[in-house]
């Protein structure tokens, strides 16, 4: 008992001491400014600790008599609340418990939604997930204009749905059709258009200098704002129900009707199934709760979300999302350090869709950028690129006009090597030549300053060869970007054994500015996305020979889960490219690389089938036309390299099975060999690169979650056919052979 | 520039009653010493060794009117002319003395572009003078005075005439882009079937006509707004800016009853009555001014048609010499123009700073500090970017962060600051508005017996200018 009564001492001392560190409250005349700032990190998130302070605090201020109204508001400049804390969610061993986790989030924003005392939201920064949810939940909502205010619910992007209420609210807030929108895409809403959408009720503009800095005045005059709001609504000033319009009361008649509510979600439900090919759970439990609230009432609809929340968080497509969110924060991080002297002025050296689109990617980020070509033609094409690429910005409304102009002003095109002297990063993204990148290497080293880094585009060729023409191979690295550069999120980074870690560092901050995801591996024969890439596609020739249809083949990868289709994706490539790859792999990787015959390839860049480049390829591209047929002369084509198949292995999917085995064994032989860095990057780098499918989470995930013994039991099936093409690497072996083996914990 | 006047109903409201209530709640005085004694002060000239003297003989201008009033059927050069006339008229300056006319203006009449050079023809001038004009936003006319001061002291002119024109009533408004391109298209058209086919191609869409852009053209934003955000980020109250508003229009009016505003001419308007005063001119009360809606930033904005310049007709003309020639000519000169400073900064966040740069910068070229400064006249575009403006001055923290100085300098002392009115209440013709403030601060600086005056205004574009004054010995 003497321990107990010292432990209740010691627990009163505690909460004396300990004062709230996330959640405080001041009392402004008649309304109280609650602000939200988590001391130990960046952003904000609804963890544990930040919920509880949240209901002390909302109780103080609901038995504070003085109190009418209160005002919601984040201390931090670039985040109101980015989101729930994701590891309270993987925290969970059941569905059951993290039901329970959805159905406290849902208790608490409904006390709040029932505030007797109305609350504003004032939002600047980012409003996600489960920080959008409680701002929903508010009476009122105020954001500022800020590029840094976004409004959202990712959710289904991490494989789960808003389960705090959102499934539930928002369609009565945003409309059945803009509710979906929000929740299936997940994407990013900014102010402007959250108002548009009926989101937030009021927009305050960022202001600039005054007396404080411009970040901390535009927070209080948020502030300020939300306080007037607050007074506003208990004085009755505000209207919380607004009259509503004559739009909006015929688009309410038209959703009271249940049969039009039913055709929506049938239309919703298709167009999900369409696009997923039903390899992702979520979007279709979030339609499956909205549907529950609407048609069985809030009861059922708060149910269905709270346990679809707790189905979706135990599914391996989640996992394998959330392990692609974390992966990404990962690689979003530059492991070498600093650099020793920022890169100030870069130099592309091509005008070609690669070196226009790193320029593209460059010249926004306060980088002076030098685009040099050989031809007049050659550089305007590409600087009508980067312009163009500008403009489209204009055309959304992400910039304006004078922003373009002042953007494109850091843009330098030329010829020569005039001005060469002050490069502090030269990237080459010349012809895939190792005579050229040489040539190229040797006049830049003419006429750059000794602290320059030569960075190589190439898709192939290893950096060591072309390092071998530099005077200082400590300066040279390959940069592998990926087309188009400006949609394309990933930069594999290539380090040869002479690459200098500052050069690395450097490398690594310029391709953060310019916003990729980066993964830094070694050097060697396609290094690791390319290399990863070929034997697929080798697989994948193989299986045109053997009678399948681009159209087919093409069904038959997506709906495994790859956004591409393997015979487009080759269109994309380039056949050209792709032959070049193949041929070049060949060489260095021996029969191991064989799989369809390289001469179909060739032949068809023979025949001028160079992929959407030159119109024609497995497809025929006519310009303004989105679909496509399967060009009328690849079948002639194919008839000429006609191979047999075997019934055994030729199944649907068998032939799924032999595409992405290959694919899945070279990344795992890549761990194996050193050239990757860790299992982060491998898929990372296959999801973000080649469109390895996310619901996998990449091929090491696929691996852990498929079984390493199963893989490797259909490999040695399509091995007995098609032999060393499908021998399993070392590596998975030893995982197939030891199941507690994984390459995630 | 995107000034505004929403109502134009305030009631000439009772001064007494405003006045105190005034007083009471901030240190924005009225209580001016209207005939201040002149004092004899004994500061040191700022003329410069080896520098030329340059003088203002005279300065007028046209009565500023509303625009849509009594100017609204005239074209902008009419206007620039009958200030040029009234200059002539009042210096008995022979019409072929001037070495060269310069003037400014913002909006151009396409008819008038060079309108210096139009109305320069229409006042009678010699056709052998030369005229240019040029354009700086709200500080054109500065332009055109100290381009003057830069032909003097470069030893190419003598005597020149530097003014301003806006004409707001009636501005350039375009058929659409699509409809020009066709239309441009059809003046080159050789057949009817082309010309058919150009005409059938017309669109409702082509028929949208283009107002002239009332926002700032790099960041797409109204000038109210930017000054709405800009009193928002220095904390200006809408209550200060609402004073100092009433604070204008309340010294206006007692600076035209008493006659003060003696550099206004009276003009015949063709077809019209005779105008001889200024006609935005309405003292109200707070009341009264506390019942308008914000007009820019809905619904929690500062900035209202009553604490905004309005639209503005106007005109206005000065005379610059060297010294020397106004003496050999038998001028009696009204004050010197000494050291000035052009500034810009960001067109964004900053827009409307330029008196807080300027300031400081001419200071110190002038060697004088804030206490110096006897009569302050600064352009009044809003009473939240004025009342922003002596805020930044005030600033430590702005000085340092902003200004990469070591101290502020200082706000200036309200007693001194535009004591007869300013853009608020008398109007602001864009590009004549400069010519208005160097003209005041030489007849305030004669009527006050101060020696040295202080012009400071902001631009459209970030920029801003101030200017040095100083009293001609009498």
């Amino acid at each position: 008992s003497l321990t107990k009564i010292k432990m209740a001492r010691y627990s009163f001392d505690l909460s004396f001491f300990l004062a709230r560190t996330h959640v405080n409250y001041e009392v402004k005349e008649d309304v109280a400014v609650i602000r939200m700032n988590d001391p130990n990190s960046k952003v904000n998130t609804l963890s544990v600790r930040m919920q509880n302070e949240m209901i002390e605090v909302f109780n103080e201020v609901l038995a504070n008599d003085a109190v009418h109204s209160a005002v919601l508001i984040s201390s931090k400049p670039g985040c109101f609340i980015a989101g729930a804390d994701i590891n309270m969610i993987q925290a969970c061993n059941t569905s059951e418990e993290v039901t329970k986790l959805s159905q406290e989030g849902q208790k608490m924003f409904e006390r709040i939604e029932k505030s007797p005392k109305p609350i504003v939201a004032a939002i600047n920064g980012s409003c996600l997930g489960g920080g959008l949810e409680f701002a929903i939940a508010c009476q009122y909502r105020v954001a500022t204009k800020s590029k840094k205010t976004v409004l959202g619910t990712p959710e289904v992007m991490l494989g789960l749905l808003p389960g705090a209420g959102g499934t539930q609210r928002l369609p009565k807030m945003v409309g059945i059709p803009g509710a979906f929108d929000m929740m299936l895409t997940g994407r990013n809403i900014k102010a402007d258009k959250a108002k548009k959408m009926g989101l937030v009720h009021q927009l305050v503009d960022p202001l600039g200098p005054g007396l404080k800095s411009p970040e901390e005045r535009t927070i209080e005059y948020l502030e300020e704002v939300a306080i007037q709001c607050a007074r506003g609504i208990v004085h009755k000033k505000i209207l919380l129900t607004k009259k509503k319009g004559m739009m909006q009361k015929v688009q309410d008649y038209v959703m009271g009707i249940a049969f039009v509510r039913q055709q929506i979600y049938k239309n919703v439900n298709g167009k999900v199934m369409k696009m997923s090919k039903g390899l992702y759970p979520a979007p279709l439990k979030i339609i499956e709760s909205v549907k529950a609230g609407l048609e069985q009432g809030p009861d059922s609809g708060y149910l269905a979300e709270a346990q679809n929340f707790g189905k979706l968080a135990m599914t391996s497509e989640s996992n394998a999302l959330i392990g692609l969110y974390h992966g990404q924060v990962a690689c979003k991080k530059n492991r070498f350090g600093v650099p020793e002297r920022p890169v100030k002025n870069l130099a592309i050296l091509g005008a070609g869709l690669m070196g226009a689109g790193i320029a593209q990617v460059t010249v926004d980020k306060g980088i002076h950028t030098v685009l040099k070509d050989t031809t007049v033609e050659g550089l305007s094409r590409g600087q009508q690129q980067v312009y163009k690429g500008l403009n489209d910005k204009i055309k959304k409304k992400a910039i304006t006009s004078f922003e373009r102009d002042s953007t494109l002003s850091s843009l330098t095109g030329q010829l020569d090597y005039s001005g060469f002297e002050k490069a502090d990063m030269v990237i080459e993204a010349v012809f895939e030549d190792i005579n050229i990148k040489h040539r190229v290497i040797k006049e830049v080293e003419a006429v750059i300053p000794p602290h320059c880094i030569f960075a190589t585009n190439t898709s192939a060729l290893p950096i060591k060869d072309i390092a071998a023409a530099s005077m200082r191979p400590e300066k040279v690295i390959g940069m592998h970007y990926f087309s188009p550069v400006d949609k394309m999120q990933l930069l594999e980074i290539i380090t040869t054994d002479k690459t200098s870690k500052d050069t690395t560092a450097s490398a690594v901050a310029v391709g953060l500015k310019q916003g990729k995801v980066i993964i830094v591996v070694g050097d060697g024969p396609g290094f690791y996305t390319t290399r990863c890439l070929a034997p697929m596609l080798a697989e994948a020739v193989r299986v045109l020979q053997e009678g399948v249809n681009p159209k087919k083949l093409d069904a038959l990868t997506t709906g495994f889960g790859f956004p591409v289709g393997a015979a487009t994706l080759a269109d994309e490539v380039g056949i050209d490219v792709a032959a070049h790859v193949a041929e070049d792999l060949g060489k260095a990787f021996g029969s191991r690389f064989g799989g369809g015959n390289v001469d179909v390839l060739k032949t068809m860049v023979e025949r001028g089938f160079k992929g959407r480049k030159s119109g024609k390829g497995c497809y025929v591209y006519t310009p303004g036309l989105k679909s496509k047929d399967v060009n009328p002369d690849i079948d002639d084509l194919l008839e000429k390299f006609k191979l047999t198949p075997n019934p055994s292995v030729s199944s649907d999917s068998d032939v799924q099975y032999r595409l992405v085995s290959r694919f899945v064994n070279e990344a795992v032989m890549c761990l194996q060999e050193g050239i990757l860095n860790g299992p982060v990057e491998g898929d990372i780098g296959a999801v973000f690169g080649l469109g390895f499918p996310p619901c996998l989470g990449g091929p090491f995930r696929f691996v852990d979650t498929f079984g390493a013994d199963k893989l490797v039991e259909k490999m040695r099936r399509y091995e007995e056919v098609y032999g060393n093409h499908f021998t399993p690497c070392q590596l998975l072996l030893d995982h197939a052979k030891d199941s507690n083996k994984r390459f995630h914990k | 520039m995107n000034a505004i006047r929403g109502k134009t109903s305030f009631k000439t409201a009772h001064l007494l009653q405003a006045c105190p209530y005034l007083t009471a709640t901030r240190s924005l005085s009225t209580s001016v010493q209207l005939h201040a004694q002149v004092q004899t002060k004994s500061k040191k000239t700022l003329a410069k060794p080896g520098v030329k003297n340059i003088v203002l003989v005279e300065g007028v201008r046209t009565p500023f009117l509303l625009s849509g009033t009594t100017y609204a059927d005239l074209m902008p050069h009419d206007l620039a002319r009958a200030a040029l006339q009234g200059l002539l008229h009042k210096t008995s300056l022979p019409k072929d003395a001037v070495d060269y006319i310069i003037y400014g203006t913002v909006i151009q009449e396409v008819k008038t572009s060079n309108v210096a050079r139009e109305a320069s023809l229409g006042a009678g001038f010699s056709d052998k003078i030369p005229s240019h004009t040029v354009t700086m936003a709200c500080i054109s006319s500065n332009v055109a005075m100290t381009t003057g001061v830069g032909l003097i002291t470069a030893g190419q002119c003598d005597t020149i005439v530097a003014g301003g024109v806006e004409f707001m009533s009636d501005v350039p408004i375009r058929h659409s882009r699509k409809m020009r391109k066709t239309m441009l298209a059809l003046n080159r058209a050789k057949t009817l079937g082309q010309r058919l086919s150009l005409i059938g191609s017309i669109r409702m869409a082509h028929l949208t006509p283009e107002l002239p852009a009332v926002a700032e053209f790099s960041t797409a934003e109204t000038m109210g707004h930017s000054a709405d955000r800009l009193a928002a980020a220095f904390g200006v109250t809408r209550l200060e800016q609402d004073e100092f508003a009433l604070r204008s229009h309340t010294l206006a009016k007692q600076a035209q009853d008493a006659g003060l505003l003696s550099d206004v001419i009276s003009f015949k308007v063709p077809g019209r009555d005779t105008v001889a005063k200024d006609n935005g001119i309405r003292p109200s009360s707070m009341e009264q001014l506390a019942k308008l809606k914000p007009a820019f930033i809905k619904p929690h904005g500062t900035v209202t048609a009553a604490n905004s310049s309005f639209l503005t007709d106007g005109a206005s003309a000065v005379l610059i010499m060297s010294e020397e020639k106004a003496l050999a000519m038998g001028y009696k000169p009204k004050a010197y123009l000494r050291d000035f400073v052009f500034v810009s900064q960001d067109p964004k966040d900053q827009l409307l700073l330029g008196p807080a740069y300027g300031t400081p910068k001419v200071l110190a070229r002038a060697g004088l500090t804030m206490d110096d400064i006897d009569v302050f006249e600064f352009h009044e575009a809003f009473a939240g970017q004025i009342m922003a403006n002596l805020k930044a001055l005030d600033s430590d923290w702005f000085a340092q962060t902003y200004m990469g100085r070591k101290v502020k300098v200082g706000a200036p002392a309200m007693e001194k600051f535009n004591l007869w009115g300013g853009s608020l209440s008398l109007g602001h013709p864009f590009g004549a508005t400069g010519c208005r403030l160097v003209t005041t601060v030489a007849h305030r600086l004669l009527k006050e017996g101060g020696q040295y005056g202080l012009v400071a205004a902001c631009a459209a574009g970030g920029q801003g200018h101030a200017m040095v004054i100083e009293a001609y010995p009498q």
